[in-house]
């Protein structure tokens, strides 16, 4: 059985789904994107910690499905389903997609923050799951929780304390 | 998956002695520059997932002061030198001579100057010994200071290599023990290679894997 107070805690390029009174959180995002797809009426929510883009980046025939936003969204939307969700219903939240260092490089990957914003967006707008609230860019690091009793997303920073949205 | 799984233990040990050369000679460094002994632990070289990675300073979340700098050239990657704020912070007091500095506060250009100048010569060292070591060329990028969340921080180091691998190896050496009464510190220097690179150096120092080598 669940513990009222657990987390589920999900780590970097992972997803996973929890229910009320459960919260699912992930910590140290920094480009990364922290993306929470959740149904309120059932309080049930799911995560996803993305590092990269798109699928098509990967260098592997097998791919670990969170790292990328078009896998991890996919896998998610299916594990929500199964659990009951109602498509209709999900509503998206998500924070991240900083860029934490200046540099001066023709490396594209030290400006993948941006582009991992540009991908979630499209990618939900194509599944038309609306995007309530985001806390994304800027050059800082931060942890989420989300808390599907109350639909709240509590945004950390460092530096700047805590927000909800 | 399995991208490091048949790395020989002689890899190993080259990428350690570059960790123990790298950090040797950057300790070298900062005992000229600040006129005190510093000391360094053996260094480690583990294959780890990249949740494991996060944890090497204290946890993801954790709050660090990070110098990270790319390098270019016959081999690519990142180099970090990561401190904890308060160490970080006893480095720009000596340097600045002035006890009220803090890389803490955001907004002290001097003080965050001031420490991306250290790790500067830190990771210049380190990235000279590994370019001598390996008579592989390489230049340094700018450097970059940070003092924020070590999971956000080493993220930026492994993303090219994330599309290849969900595993890592780091090459982590701590420099502890600064100054004649022996003040415990820590400051982890993390080599980050980019994959083809690790071929590179291998190949440079005479530990290909077989299959290459035919």
């Amino acid at each position: 059985m669940m513990n009222s107070r657990d987390v589920v805690k999900v780590g970097i390029a992972d997803l996973n789904i929890c229910h009320a009174p459960q919260t699912i959180s992930t910590s140290g995002l920094g480009s990364c994107i922290g993306l929470v797809i959740y149904d309120e009426v059932k309080k049930i929510a799911g995560l996803v910690h993305v590092m990269l883009p798109h699928s098509s980046l990967s260098r592997t025939s097998e791919i670990k499905v969170g790292k990328y936003a078009d896998s991890g969204i996919d896998t998610l939307l299916n594990m929500l389903e199964k659990e009951g969700t109602a498509k209709y219903r999900l509503k998206a939240k998500m924070a991240g997609g900083a860029q934490m260092f200046q540099v001066q490089n023709s490396n594209p990957m030290l400006r993948i923050g941006k582009r991992n914003v540009e991908a979630v967006e499209e990618i939900l707008n194509n599944y038309r799951i609306p995007i309530i609230a985001q806390d994304v860019g800027g050059n800082k690091g931060r942890t989420i929780e989300f808390i599907p009793e109350t639909g709240e997303l509590k945004v950390r920073t460092a530096h700047e304390g805590v927000k909800f949205i | 998956m399995g991208y490091f799984s048949n790395l020989k233990q002689l890899q190993l040990d080259i990428l350690k002695e570059i960790g123990n050369i790298g950090a040797g000679n950057a300790a070298s460094s900062l005992s000229d520059f600040l006129g005190m002994s510093v000391m360094m632990t053996v260094p480690k070289v583990n294959v780890v997932s990249f949740d494991e990675m996060m944890e090497i300073t204290g946890g993801s979340e954790h709050i660090q002061a990070a110098v990270f700098v790319p390098f270019e050239g016959e081999i690519n990657g990142s180099v970090y030198i990561l401190f904890a704020p308060e160490d970080a912070d006893r480095f720009v007091k000596l340097l600045t001579n002035d006890p009220s500095q803090t890389v803490l506060n955001s907004n002290n250009s001097l003080a965050l100057s001031a420490f991306k100048e250290l790790g500067n010569i830190l990771v210049g060292s380190y990235l000279r010994a590994l370019s001598d070591f390996s008579n592989l060329q390489l230049y340094q990028h700018v450097p970059n200071v940070t003092i924020d969340m070590a999971g956000a921080i080493l993220t930026e180091g492994i993303l090219e290599i994330s599309t290849v691998s969900d595993e890592v190896i780091l090459i982590e050496t701590v420099l502890n023990e600064l100054g004649d009464n022996k003040q415990p510190m820590s400051g982890h220097f993390v080599l980050l290679p980019d994959p083809l690179t690790y071929k590179k150096i291998f190949k440079a120092l005479g530990v290909s894997s077989d299959d290459e080598q035919s």
